[in-house]
C-alpha cells in the first residue's frame, strides 16, 4: 500500500514535471480560477461592509413628550431593548440634546441666540433606536405607539413623535437595493464560479485526453485502475496547489494597491487589511478549492478511458 | 491452456469479425495466425486481452471464462499475458527503464525486483545502452524490443505479439522473430498474427489461416497459404 502510494506520488510529479507546457496552461487556467473565486469573496466581503455600514446608519427616534418623566423614559428603553428586533437603544436627555444642538451649530450665530432667548431648553429627550435589520422599524413604531409602557399613569401618551415615518420610504428603498444587491451579488457569483470550474474541467479533461493511449496500455499490462487514476489525480492536486500558492501571491500586491481605494470607497472596508487579517481563511478555501477541483477533475477525466 | 469456444464476434449486424471460431492452444506452443486485413486476426486477440467481449460463445483461460472475470481479476489475469502491438504503445514520457519498470510496477512487484530485473531483460533484447533513452530516441526495431522486453518482464504464460514487425525493415524483423523464438524455447506460449510470408515460413511452427471471420486452415507445421 505504501510503495502504491510512493509510485503513485513519483509517477504523478514525473509525468506533471515531463509534460511541461501542458501542466503549464493547466496551471494557468487554474490560478484564473481560483482568481474569481477569491476575487468573489473580496467583493461579497467588500458589499457585505458597505452594506452594513448603510444599515448601521438607519435608525429610528422616539421623541418623548416635553413633561415625560425620566424614569418612564427609561422603562420604555428597557422593555424596548428586551425586544428581539432591537439592536440598541440610546437614552438622549433633554440637556444632551441641547449640548449637542449647540456643538452643532456652533458656527450659526442665529441658531445659537434663538436657543438662548428662549430661556428654556426647548429640545426633547428621545430615544435612539437601532433595529437588528432595517425590516424591523414597522414593528418597533407599532410597539412605541401601542405599548402600554409609553403612555403616563394618567393614561397620557409621553411619545410625542417617531420619525419613523419621515424615514420609511428611505428605509423601504434601502432594504429593497440591499435585498437586490444581495440577490444579484449570490447570482453572479454562481454563474462565474460554475463557468469557471468547468473550463478547469475542461482543460484537465483535455491535458488526460492526450494520455489515453497511455492509459490503454496501463490497462493491457494489467495496471489497476486505482494504480492508473492515482497518478492523475495527484497531478490535478498538484495543479491545484500551485495555482493556488500562484493566486495567493498574485492578491498580495493587488490588495496593497486596492486597499486605499476601496477604503475611499466602502468606508471602512480596507481590501489590503481584509487580506492580511484573513489570509489564513482564505488560504485554507483558495488551496482546498484548488486541490479539490484538481482531484475531481482528474477522477472524473481518468474514468472515461479506463473502460478497457 | 487457451481455449475459443464457438466464438463470434459482431460488430453492427453487417460487420461479422469473427464467426462461430473453435480452436485451442497447449502450453508451450507457438502460434500464427495469417490471414488477410479484416480476416479477424486482431479481434481475436482482442477477444484473447478481454478488450472486447464475444457476441456468442466463450474464450477460455486455464478453463476460467475470462470474459466472466470481474475487474479486479481481469487485472491480475493480463499480467499472466504479455501484449506486443504492432505500434509499440509505449509511454512517451517515460524511458526505456520506466516503460519496463511501469509493467512491473503495475503487476505489484518491490523495487529490489525491479532493479534487478529490468537490467537483465533489457540485455535479453541487447538494449541493455538504451536504458535512459525515451522511446522518440529510439528506431522502430529498438522500439519494438522495448516493447518485447515490457512483455516478458513479469514471465508471463503466454506472449500475444499482434504484428509486431509490421513497422519493421527486413533485418529488424529477423530479429524480432528470433526473440521471439527464443522466448517460445524458454517454454512460454507465442500467439502472433503477421502478414509476412518470410517470418511464416522461416518459423516452420503451427500455422493458423483465416478468412472472414473463419478458420480455413490449421496446419502444425504450415507455411504461408492464401
Amino acid at each position: 500500500m505504501i510503495l502504491a502510494i510512493k509510485r503513485i506520488i513519483r509517477t504523478g510529479f514525473v509525468n506533471f514535471w515531463r509534460n511541461g507546457f501542458v501542466s503549464t496552461s493547466s496551471v494557468v487556467v487554474m490560478s484564473i480560477t481560483l482568481f474569481v473565486i477569491g476575487s468573489l469573496i473580496f467583493v461579497n466581503e467588500m458589499l457585505d461592509s458597505s452594506l452594513n455600514l448603510l444599515k448601521d446608519k438607519v435608525d429610528i427616534n422616539a421623541y418623548f413628550t416635553i413633561d415625560a418623566p425620566e424614569e418612564s423614559i427609561l422603562a420604555v428603553k428597557s422593555t424596548l431593548e428586551q425586544l428581539d428586533e432591537v439592536e440598541k437603544v440610546t437614552y438622549i436627555s433633554r440637556e444632551e440634546a441641547e449640548i449637542r444642538f449647540r456643538e452643532r451649530h456652533k458656527d450659526k450665530e442665529i441658531e445659537i441666540q434663538a436657543l438662548n432667548e428662549l430661556g428654556t431648553n426647548p429640545l426633547l429627550a428621545s430615544l435612539s433606536i437601532k433595529a437588528k435589520d432595517p425590516s424591523y422599524y414597522e414593528r418597533i413604531n407599532n410597539f412605541l405607539q401601542s405599548d402600554e409602557s409609553t403612555v403616563s399613569q394618567d393614561g397620557v401618551p409621553i411619545v410625542a413623535k417617531v420619525n419613523f415615518n419621515d424615514n420609511k420610504t428611505a428605509i423601504e428603498k434601502l432594504q429593497k437595493v440591499i435585498h437586490g444587491i444581495e440577490t444579484f451579488g449570490l447570482a453572479v457569483s454562481i454563474v462565474l464560479i460554475v463557468v469557471s470550474i468547468v473550463i478547469v474541467f475542461n482543460t484537465i479533461r483535455m491535458t488526460i485526453y492526450i494520455s489515453r493511449e497511455e492509459i490503454s496500455v496501463m490497462r493491457l499490462v494489467g495496471a489497476s485502475d486505482a494504480y492508473i487514476r492515482g497518478p492523475f489525480v495527484f497531478a490535478g492536486i498538484m495543479t491545484g496547489l500551485i495555482s493556488a500558492t500562484i493566486t495567493l501571491v498574485a492578491f498580495y500586491p493587488l490588495a496593497i494597491w486596492l486597499g486605499p481605494g476601496t477604503q475611499e470607497f466602502f468606508g471602512e472596508f480596507n481590501l489590503f487589511v481584509y487580506y492580511t487579517q484573513n489570509f489564513g481563511e482564505m488560504f485554507l478555501i483558495i488551496m482546498s478549492s484548488g486541490a479539490f477541483l484538481g482531484a475531481l477533475s482528474s477522477f472524473l477525466a481518468v474514468k472515461k478511458y479506463l473502460r478497457i | 491452456m487457451i481455449y475459443f469456444d464457438n466464438v463470434s464476434k459482431h460488430y453492427t449486424d453487417n460487420s461479422v469479425a469473427l464467426h462461430e471460431v473453435t480452436l485451442s492452444v497447449a502450453p508451450g506452443e507457438f502460434v500464427s495466425i495469417v490471414g488477410h486485413s479484416g480476416a479477424g486476426k486482431t479481434t481475436l486477440l482482442k477477444l484473447l486481452l478481454a478488450e472486447e467481449h464475444p457476441t456468442q460463445g466463450a474464450v477460455y483461460f486455464h478453463s476460467t471464462d475470462i470474459h466472466q472475470l470481474r475487474r479486479a481479476h481481469l487485472t491480475k489475469y493480463r499480467r499472466r499475458i504479455g501484449t506486443v502491438f504492432q505500434d509499440f504503445r509505449l509511454l512517451p514520457n517515460r524511458t526505456t527503464y520506466e516503460n519496463i519498470a511501469f509493467a512491473m510496477e503495475a503487476a505489484g512487484r518491490l523495487d529490489d525486483e525491479i532493479n534487478a530485473d529490468v537490467p537483465h531483460v533489457l540485455d535479453l533484447v541487447d538494449l541493455g545502452d538504451k536504458m535512459w533513452n525515451f522511446p522518440h530516441e529510439l528506431s522502430g526495431g529498438e522500439r519494438q524490443r522495448v516493447g518485447i522486453a515490457r512483455a516478458i518482464v513479469n514471465q508471463p504464460d503466454v506472449i500475444i505479439a499482434d504484428e509486431p514487425t509490421g513497422n519493421l525493415d527486413p533485418i529488424n524483423t529477423y530479429e524480432i522473430v528470433q526473440i521471439l523464438k527464443k522466448i517460445n524455447d524458454l517454454g512460454t506460449t507465442v500467439v502472433l498474427t503477421t502478414h509476412n510470408k518470410g517470418v511464416i515460413d522461416s518459423l516452420g511452427k503451427r500455422v493458423i489461416t483465416m478468412d472472414s471471420g473463419r478458420i480455413v486452415r490449421d496446419d502444425a507445421t504450415g507455411r504461408y497459404v492464401l
